[in-house]
Parts: C-alpha cells; sequence; structure tokens
C-alpha cells in the first residue's frame, strides 16, 4: 500500500480506536455524547466528569505508553541490527521497576514514586553507556548490549530485594501489581508529565529516520554512506530511554508492545525504518488502548496490562508469522 | 587541471590499528577511469587500508587526500561524496527491497532531516539499470543471488555519486558466471570515468581488469606500479611465498598458477 494511504488509514484506525476506548465502561458514553462534550457542551455533568477526568486521560495514557513503547522497539530493532530486541535491551524497564518498587517500599506519594521510577531509568541507561564507554565498547553494539544485560540484572536482583523487604500484607501486593502493569488511576496531571518526555523523545526519532534507518547496514557501511554512525546511535538511545521511562514510571512494566508492534509494522510498510517508525507509533498507540480498554472491561476487576499484552499479543504475532511474511532475512 | 587531481593520493601513508603500525610507505595514485587492484594473502591489511582510505580509522602516519583535499579535513558526508564504498557482503538482518538499499548511497547528498524523494528514486532505477539489473529493483536482497547482491551494492556506490569507489573483494564469494558478471561491470564503470580500488586473490583478474597493482602482504608493501610491471614471477612468489608462473595466453594476457 501507499505509504500516504496506510498512515491516513492507520490514523482513522487510531480514532475509532480512542472513541470506542473513551465510550465503553462502567457509565457508557455513546459518540454523540462524547463529541457533544469535545465540542464544550457542558448540559451532562455527569459525562462531562466520566470523560474529561476519568476517560479521556486513561485512554491517552494507554496511547501515549504504547506509542513510546513501540517507537523505541522499533528504533532499538533497527540500530542494534537485531530483529529480537525490545526496549529493555538496556535495562531501562528494570531500572524504571527499580526505582519505583523502592518508591513503593518507602511510602513515597504517588508523584515521587513515579519521578523516582523516571530517574532510575534514565540512570541505568547512563550507567550502561559510560560502561560502555570506558571499556571501550562504544563502537561495538554486542558490549554495549552486554552492559546492559548486566546492570539490567542488577536492577532484576534490586527489585527482588525490595520485594523481599516489603510488608507482605500491603506493600507487597501493591509492588507485584504495579509490576504487571496498570493504567488504573491515571490522573490529567500524569499525562501532563508523560507527554513532554514523549515527545522530546519522539520528535529527533522522526526527523532523523532516513538517517536511523541506514544504522541497519552496520556501522562501518553507515560511515561510509555519510552518517555519524555512534552518535546516531546515542541520540536513539537517548530517546528511546527517555520515551521508556516515562512510559514505564505511569504505567509499570509492560512487555510485548515494544517487541511485537515493530513487526507488525514491519510487515505493513516492509523494513525501511523511515516508513515503519509512524506505522509502529500508530499501531502501538492503537493497540494499547484496546489493551487498556480489554484490561478494565473484562472482568470486574482490573486486569493487569502485561498480562493481557502477552495474551492478545502471542497469538496475534503467531498468526502473523504463519502468514508467511517475514521482512527479515533467515 | 582538474583533470590532473588523482581522485584519492596517499603520501608515506602508515596503516594500523589503535596507532599500532601494520604496513607503512604505501604511496598510491588513483585517477579518473583507472583500476587499481590490491593483491596479498589474507591478513596482509587489506582491509584495514580501505577502512583507512574511507575514514573509518584514522592513518597511523601519512596522509590521504581525496579529490586533492586531505582527508583529516573533511567530514564524514565529504568523504561519502568523494568515496563509495562496496563491503564484501551485506550485513543486516532486514529482508530490504534492492531499491531501498540503492536508495541508501544518495544519504550523503540529503539534508540531515530530509528523505529520498523523485529525484533520488530516479537516480537509484538510473544506476540499477546501468548494472542491467533494474528488473529486480523490488526483489527482496534476500533472495538475490551472491553476484546480483553484490550488483545491488555497487549500483548503492554509483547513487552515492562519488567519483571514485573502494570495493573489498567484490568477486570472492561468487561462482563462475556471477563473477564474470561483476567484473564486466567493473570495468565498465571504468571505462565511464569512475576510479575503483578494489582487492581480489585473483592475480588472473587483476591482469584483466587492473591499470595499476599494488602487491601486500606482512612484510609490507612489495610493489607498486602499472599493471604489467607489477604482476611478475618474482614479485608474486614473494607475495605469496609460493612459486608462481606466469603465461601469456593466445589472447595476449597473462595467466598465474
Amino acid at each position: 500500500m501507499d505509504e500516504r494511504a496506510l498512515n491516513t488509514a492507520l490514523v482513522g484506525a487510531l480514532l475509532a480506536v480512542l472513541i470506542l476506548g473513551a465510550a465503553i465502561g462502567p457509565f457508557a458514553l455513546s459518540p454523540a455524547r462524547i463529541a457533544a462534550v469535545l465540542t464544550g457542551d457542558r448540559s451532562d455533568s455527569q459525562a462531562v466528569t466520566v470523560l474529561l477526568n476519568i476517560r479521556l486521560p486513561r485512554v491517552l495514557a494507554a496511547a501515549i505508553v504504547g506509542a513510546a513503547l513501540a517507537a523505541a522497539g522499533a528504533a532499538y530493532q533497527t540500530t542494534f541490527r537485531n530483529p529480537l530486541v525490545s526496549p529493555d535491551i538496556l535495562g531501562v524497564s528494570a531500572g524504571a521497576g527499580f526505582g519505583a518498587v523502592l518508591g513503593l517500599l518507602l511510602g513515597l506519594p504517588v508523584v515521587a514514586i513515579q519521578m523516582l521510577g523516571f530517574g532510575m531509568g534514565l540512570l541505568t541507561v547512563a550507567l550502561v553507556i559510560a560502561l560502555t564507554l570506558a571499556l571501550r565498547g562504544a563502537g561495538q553494539v554486542l558490549i554495549m548490549v552486554l552492559c546492559g544485560i548486566a546492570i539490567g540484572a542488577l536492577a532484576g536482583a534490586g527489585i527482588s530485594l525490595v520485594k523481599l523487604l516489603a510488608d507482605p500484607e500491603q506493600q507487597l501486593p501493591a509492588i507485584t501489581f504495579w509490576l504487571m502493569g496498570s493504567l488504573a488511576g491515571v490522573k490529567r496531571a500524569d499525562l501532563a508529565a508523560a507527554l513532554p518526555a514523549l515527545l522530546i523523545g519522539l520528535a529527533p526519532l522522526l526527523a532523523l529516520r532516513w538517517r536511523i534507518g541506514l544504522l541497519a547496514m552496520g556501522d562501518d557501511e553507515a560511515r561510509a554512506m555519510g552518517v555519524d554512525a555512534g552518535r546516531l546511535r546515542l541520540l536513539v538511545i537517548a530517546c528511546a530511554t527517555l520515551m521508556t521511562a516515562a512510559a514505564v514510571a505511569m504505567a509499570g512494566v509492560i512487555g510485548w508492545v515494544g517487541l511485537m508492534v515493530p513487526h507488525m509494522a514491519r510487515l505493513l510498510t516492509g523494513p525501511r525504518f523511515d516508513r515503519m517508525l509512524p506505522a509502529a507509533i500508530l499501531i502501538g498507540a492503537g493497540f494499547m488502548v484496546l489493551v487498556d480498554t480489554a484490561a478494565r472491561t473484562v472482568a470486574t476487576l482490573e486486569v493487569p496490562l502485561g498480562i493481557l499484552t502477552a495474551v492478545l499479543g502471542a497469538p496475534i504475532f503467531v498468526l502473523l508469522l504463519a502468514r508467511g511474511a517475514r521482512p527479515w532475512s533467515e | 587541471m582538474e583533470r590532473m587531481t588523482p581522485l584519492i593520493e596517499t603520501r608515506g601513508l602508515t596503516i594500523g590499528h589503535n596507532r599500532k603500525p601494520l604496513i607503512g610507505g604505501i604511496d598510491l595514485r588513483l585517477c579518473r577511469g583507472q583500476v587499481l587492484c590490491l593483491l596479498g594473502p589474507n591478513g596482509a591489511g587489506k582491509t584495514t587500508l580501505f577502512r583507512t582510505l574511507l575514514g573509518l580509522i584514522p592513518p597511523v602516519g601519512g596522509e590521504v587526500a581525496l579529490l586533492g583535499q586531505p582527508l583529516s579535513a573533511l567530514s564524514r558526508t565529504d568523504i561519502a561524496r568523494r568515496l563509495g564504498h562496496v563491503p564484501q557482503a551485506l550485513a543486516t538482518p532486514f529482508a530490504f527491497s534492492a531499491l531501498d538499499i540503492v536508495l541508501m548511497g544518495a544519504s550523503a547528498r540529503l539534508g540531515p532531516f530530509a528523505r529520498p524523494g523523485k529525484p533520488e528514486r530516479a537516480r537509484a532505477m538510473a544506476a540499477l539499470a546501468r548494472l542491467g539489473i533494474a528488473d529486480l529493483a523490488q526483489a527482496e536482497i534476500t533472495r538475490l543471488s551472491g553476484g546480483q547482491r553484490q550488483l545491488v551494492l555497487i549500483a548503492r556506490a554509483l547513487a552515492q555519486d562519488a567519483a571514485a569507489i573502494v570495493m573489498d573483494e567484490p568477486t570472492a564469494s561468487l561462482d563462475f558466471a556471477n563473477r564474470l558478471q561483476v567484473a564486466c561491470a567493473i570495468r565498465a564503470l571504468a571505462d565511464a570515468g569512475t576510479a575503483i580500488v578494489l582487492s581480489t586473490h585473483d592475480p588472473d583478474q587483476a591482469a584483466r581488469l587492473g591499470d595499476a597493482a599494488i602487491l601486500l602482504n606482512r612484510d609490507g608493501v612489495i610493489a607498486t606500479g602499472p599493471i604489467q610491471e607489477t604482476l611478475t614471477e618474482a614479485r608474486l612468489t614473494r607475495l605469496y611465498r609460493v612459486p608462481v608462473t606466469r603465461s601469456l595466453g593466445t589472447d595476449g594476457r597473462m595467466h598465474f598458477h
């Protein structure tokens, strides 16, 4: 399909999913009612409260998280030249997770928990980069990934330690639930905190997406074609880390999206990063809104997002693979 | 005077890794339309020399100049505009189309935020057509033969629109037919004006394709010069450390065995 037609279709699908997510819930809102409230009709105060204070922040938060994870995963798969890479590869999720559960253990307020998670996510990747540079492995992707695995394992150990120290009646369930991912209780203030991180991370990736795509050919080739590969990769890592840390701080650890959505996008657009990235962002946002809508409606209890992304994602992924479209070499 | 400026020139060049010299005293001079063949056993430093010429690693000593400009004064984009690169093999896990790969060659002439548009696409198609593989434009690179992939990579270097191209063993892993096809393509490019440096393990091929040769082994530069004078029995024997004999075929070409 033509690039513009595809992106237009994906934008349309995302809007439809956003409206669906805003409409469904214990207090159902018709699309007409949603349109009325959004265009300034304040006559139905209950609808206004539900839509503007509960439903919309949550739906938009899901879209932000999905877009962030999908974009970070897409960028990492291309820059690390590996279709099996996810945004967690340099330990950002484990680091952010450690920061957040530490906040939960210390009984900090929600804002502080999120800040701590965000900060620790950034710090973890900064540590990985510093370690890579100290080992003079900046040009070697493998060294960087191995450093990421090592530091990520340390953060994982930290999470286990926090769980061990937590009060099993109160804190441990909260920590466990948080680690499985949830957008329950997201407020407009959370959106305001996560949105800048998403935009700041996304803008350079989108603007430089043609050049970033050259990194898929390997550093020497990219450099011979006029791209400063080392510096560009660091920029990509910084952007992806910013977005992922913000997503994890707001929604907890949500697996699968960052790995799977870029593959879905690639099946539609082919492997060119400049075409794949916008599709991955739109699909990621839509997919996450659907998953979160399911999370709050399929059972009386909220289902953690991490469970749903795997339960929905794995069969879709296998189905796509079974259809035979594999835009990477075997 | 434009024609006199060598496209690639090295003066007293010493190559190596991490400031440890590997080979010194490399003096090359390559002009429009010339093919320079680099011969030598594995591990002699052929790839190191290429990486130095491309500015991917710094020289340990001496100087490299591209179109008269010292390499140290050129940005990465400047280098890419002067010198194209054909790697030994593709190193990507993704199934790009041949056209996608060739389009990448346009990057050095695009702004940092630009994507290739219609003119770049037309140039890429022209490069594919020039190598006789326009019909493969939409084919996935992973489904092409080794020779076809090599032609795609050469097309990418053409789309880069550089005056000179270095090719790292462009025919090394190819079967006979593919090797012939790629060799013909290389000679045709040179005849149309592109300067080419290539490494090869086959002195016969060097004799057929090359205008000049440089012989490298671990002892250093064995010889540099016009092809007829450089590819002698004594020098090749010294280069490969096995006895080499040269004969002239009925076609007047040199053969080595």
